[in-house]
């Protein structure tokens, strides 16, 4: 909150000149997009709003990348024999291993440019698939974090706190992997919307719940989600073990789903880029266009800004708060359809590597609005993937990205310790929503 | 009489506003001097300066005839300057010793807390400026009038010798404002001096010993008491000539709209908060409930406008049983309901002005076709409305929370009175606004009247109760006990009946 309260009134209201277009109409939906991801639309000029908007979180990339390089450093032999010969020499093996590490990290997400060279050189496409695959990879793996970033970013617009994403991609899965492999002998062009809407049912009803317990008894979602999520996995793993069971496996894995009900993929192995990725852009745009552009949006909205101000609009706040928690379950659904359909093609235990999780810090650092989220889904997307080339050359253990991860996270939810080390100054309006705000309970 | 505190040239600039614009204020020793202005005008922009809150982009700071910068409120307090805020720092779990020791904590060797000390020293300061607050009190038990002393007396612990009040009367209720004036003046005979920030004229003329008017950042002049009058000043405020009566025609009394028949009202913690109240509104009227704050008038209106299902009683308007409807439905016969609390119920603030200026129609034609939101139509009614009602925003698309006080209450007004409505519900429609606004909505209110809208006021104001309304119901612990014409009622009389006492004679 500003302590200014006194700021005199801009005399007059400026309006708009009736020759400037007022609104969409005439602009751009990018234009449109931003104006909405930023805070404060008027008070300042766009490039400045946006440059606000996208300061810290980039900074806080920069500084936990810097600070993930110490630990680097630190947990490296290297450096500490070459410590032992001079400070100036342990230095120097300081910034090549950080720079060795980063660059394979890097190589392993976006490709190594080494490929595409061998393969203007040699002409033998295996050079280029090689070289392609670790960016389809990042992809890939940003698409779950898509879904599960849109599931909380949605619900937190309408004021609620969904912990539960990742029992909702449970559910979303258990349910896409049964209509997989139980329905048989209908073409894809069914099957696969009818798996994948299966699996957004699933998380629907796996929100649902939350959602309606919230509205009817007042009992908090994040404690009821949290619950539900061990009942999700718990549900997986009996299902695994029982009805669900591969005839004939010992393991804990479903049978595989039918080739109709598989997402297309666009390449040969082993790039496995697939439709969930254009599903999951799709999600997003439905999403932005559902809390922007539509009735039902604006009552989300409304509720989870003032809920107090919603009732006194005539908002029915309970219905919007039952329908927001089951609406990104179905989000979170399909990000297990997505899975199960395009990766997996069967279900097994623990199948999810607490996407649901990370998704909280990713609708975080995307500041709940679907382009963020999909840019910081992509961004862990591609972290995530690159780390196995980056153990695999340097031996940097993989966890180091966890860390990297949860310091950038740190920093996005406390943007004041960024503002302080860079000297920024505070924006000038209130941000419309803070993280605490779910915590109070109305 | 020394000069204790002298502000020079001070200037201060926001990205686009000049907030003060060379300012020059001096105060005495042992004076009230009353910084006068509209919300916006830059006197808090001032105090903060002075406060060490902000710095000044050029000017100088003279405490007893020294240079001081001030970058800090410890700067502040260290020169002796301090402030009571709008909006009280106080722990209020904590006691009122706790409070005014936390920041200046003494302690005895290992670091506990010497209480016993700083209660003595509280009590001390307590009596010698008649405060009469216990230091052993729980801030949160304190009602609202004691906190604001708790405040004062963290200043006076530490030692300050200037005082400055930022609009404290605001929160206060009439007996606890001629409280603070007691306490104010027995605070200046012990050679303290204060600097009170307000926008209320009636309070400057009683209790200032010098006023200042800052109009848009600059000083207008200075005056004293017995050389100004109200209009005067509001004018000198305002910049132009101000109506501080409302003039209305009489009364055109139609047929009745709003009737409500032993109505009971239940809270949250099922206290029966409105007791068999029975009442119409008729069109073409204007019936004001006059009260203390909390004998009902909030559960009332909540029952009124579907917020608060009631408990017993039937409530109809035009006829049609409204008794169990939603917000909604209420909305929907005509009813616009300009709430208590504004920036609670009234507006989102995170939205922008043009979607506030829709909230409760938003998703009936022109603003919704089928399902999606028509942004030019919100964005054209906006502009629409900001030139009508004359919202000072820099654009439809600014947040309502960036407004000030005034304009955000303008833009409920904008939204509920530009709709075709029966009904008006208009619940503490001026609070905390300046003589500009004030004039503005009362003037609407009665526009409204006289279009043959029904009008129910409810105000704990007893000068706006009787400025506007035709016939004046008093509420007393959940009663109306009495329902007077507006002529029968003089200020005595229904003052009277506010404090409960109903064998008056007339």
């Amino acid at each position: 909150m500003s302590v200014e309260n006194d700021t005199p009134e801009i005399p007059s209201a400026q309006g708009s000149p009736p020759d400037k277009p007022v609104n969409g109409s005439k602009k751009d939906a990018g234009q449109i997009l931003i104006e909405e991801f930023t805070p404060d639309r008027s008070a300042q000029p766009r490039r400045k709003r946006i440059f606000q908007t996208i300061l810290v979180p980039f900074l806080a990339i920069l500084t936990g990348l810097i600070i993930g390089g110490v630990f680097i450093v630190l947990t490296s032999e290297e450096f500490y024999t070459a410590l032992q010969v001079s400070l100036w020499e342990g230095i120097k093996t300081a910034f090549s291993i950080v720079a060795t590490t980063y660059g394979a990290w890097f190589n392993g997400a976006f490709g190594d440019w080494a490929n595409l060279a061998a393969f203007f050189e040699t002409g033998d496409k295996a050079y280029l698939v090689k070289f392609f695959y670790p960016f389809t990879e990042g992809l890939v793996t940003s698409i779950p974090y898509i879904f599960g970033g849109l599931s909380v970013a949605l619900a937190f617009r309408a004021g609620m706190f969904n912990i539960g994403a990742e029992g909702q991609i449970f559910l979303g899965a258990i349910f896409a992997a049964y209509i997989g492999y139980a329905i048989t002998g209908i073409p894809a062009i069914l099957h696969i919307p009818l798996a994948f809407l299966a699996g957004a049912l699933g998380g629907f009803l796996w929100g649902f719940i939350p959602g309606f317990l919230k509205a009817r008894t007042g009992a908090h979602e994040v404690i009821t989600t949290i619950m539900l999520n061990y009942i999700a996995f718990r549900l997986s793993d009996w299902l695994l073990n029982g009805p669900m069971q591969r005839p004939g496996s010992a393991n804990p894995v479903s049978p595989s789903i039918m080739a109709s009900a598989e997402l297309p993929r666009f390449f040969d192995d082993p790039i496995r880029f697939h439709g969930g990725f254009i599903l999951a852009l799709a999600a997003a745009y439905l999403v932005y266009w559902f809390l922007w552009k539509t009735k039902w949006g604006f009552d989300f909205r409304a509720v989870g800004s003032n809920p107090h101000a919603a009732r006194y609009a005539g908002m029915k706040v309970a219905t919007v708060m039952t329908l927001s928690m089951a609406l990104a379950g179905a989000l979170a659904g399909m990000g297990g359809a997505n899975e199960v359909m395009g990766i997996n093609h069967n279900l097994a235990s623990a199948f999810s590597s607490g996407y649901g999780f990370d998704s909280i810090a990713i609708a975080l650092l995307g500041s709940n609005h679907p382009l963020g989220v999909v840019l910081a889904a992509l961004l862990f997307g591609f972290m995530r993937s690159g780390a196995t080339t980056m153990m695999v050359t340097t031996g940097i253990p993989i966890d180091i990205v966890s860390i990297l991860q949860a310091l950038i996270l740190a920093f996005v939810a406390a943007p004041g310790i960024i503002r302080a080390i860079y000297r920024l100054k505070q924006p000038v309006s209130a941000e419309g929503i803070t993280l605490a705000g779910s915590w109070g309970g109305k | 009489m020394a000069t204790v505190l002298e502000l020079r040239g001070i200037t201060k600039r926001f990205p686009g506003v000049l907030a003060n614009d060379a300012i020059d204020l001096t105060l005495e020793q042992g004076e009230i001097h009353a910084l006068l202005g509209e919300n916006g005008a830059g006197k808090t922009t001032l105090m903060n300066i002075l406060y060490g809150l902000y710095q000044q982009d050029s000017g100088e700071i003279f405490v007893k005839g020294q240079p001081v910068t001030v970058h800090s409120s410890r700067d502040a307090i260290a020169a002796g300057v301090g402030m009571v805020h709008q909006h009280f720092m106080l722990v209020t779990v904590f006691t009122v010793t706790e409070n005014v020791m936390l920041g200046d904590e003494d302690v005895h060797p290992g670091g506990v807390l010497n209480r016993k000390e700083a209660a003595a020293k509280i009590r001390h300061i307590s009596e010698q400026f008649n405060l009469d607050v216990d230091p052993d009190a729980y801030v949160k038990d304190l009602p609202v009038g004691v906190q604001q002393r708790v405040e004062i007396i963290k200043l006076l612990y530490r030692e300050a010798d200037i005082l400055i009040l930022d609009e404290p009367s605001a929160v206060l209720t009439p007996q606890e404002i001629e409280g603070l004036f007691k306490i104010m003046r027995s605070l200046v005979e012990r050679g303290k001096s204060i600097i009170f920030i307000t926008h209320k004229l009636k309070e400057v003329l009683e209790i200032a010993d010098r006023i200042t008017v800052i109009r848009r950042g600059k000083v207008i002049g200075s005056t004293t008491p017995a050389e100004a009058d109200q209009s005067q000043l509001a004018e000198m405020m305002v910049g132009r000539a101000v109506q501080l009566e409302v003039e209305k025609d009489a009364c055109r009394p139609g047929k009745c709209v709003l009737q409500v028949e032993n109505l009971v009202v239940l809270d949250d913690r099922q206290h029966v908060m409105v007791d068999d109240v029975s009442f119409e509104v008729v069109e073409g009227e204007v019936l004001g409930i006059a009260g203390v704050q909390g004998n009902g008038q909030t559960e009332l209106v909540e029952a009124l406008t579907g917020l608060r299902p009631p408990f017993e009683g039937k409530i109809r308007i035009d006829d049609q049983d409204v008794t169990r409807s939603s917000p909604r439905q209420i909305t929907e016969q005509g009813v616009a309901h300009v709430p208590e609390d504004r920036q609670m119920d009234g507006l989102v603030l995170p939205f922008p002005v043009a979607d506030n200026l829709m909230l409760n129609t938003y998703y009936l034609a022109p603003f919704t076709k089928g399902v999606v939101l028509q942004n030019n139509k919100i964005l054209e009614n906006a502009n629409r409305l900001i030139q009508e009602f004359d919202i000072r925003t820099p654009g439809p698309m600014t947040n309502a929370g960036s407004l000030s006080g005034g304009n955000q209450q303008k833009v409920i007004v904008a939204r509920e009175f530009s709709r075709p409505i029966k009904l008006l519900i208009a619940s503490q429609p001026t609070r905390g606004l300046d003589v500009g606004s004030i004039e503005y909505i009362h003037g609407r209110i009665i526009e409204k009247r006289d279009q043959g809208t029904a009008i129910l006021l409810v105000s704990t104001e007893l000068d706006e109760i009787m400025a506007l309304s035709d016939r004046i119901a008093v509420m007393f612990r959940g009663k109306i006990i009495d329902i007077l014409p507006a002529e029968a009622a003089t200020k005595e009389k229904v003052g009277l009946l506010m404090a409960g006492v109903i064998d008056v004679a007339a």
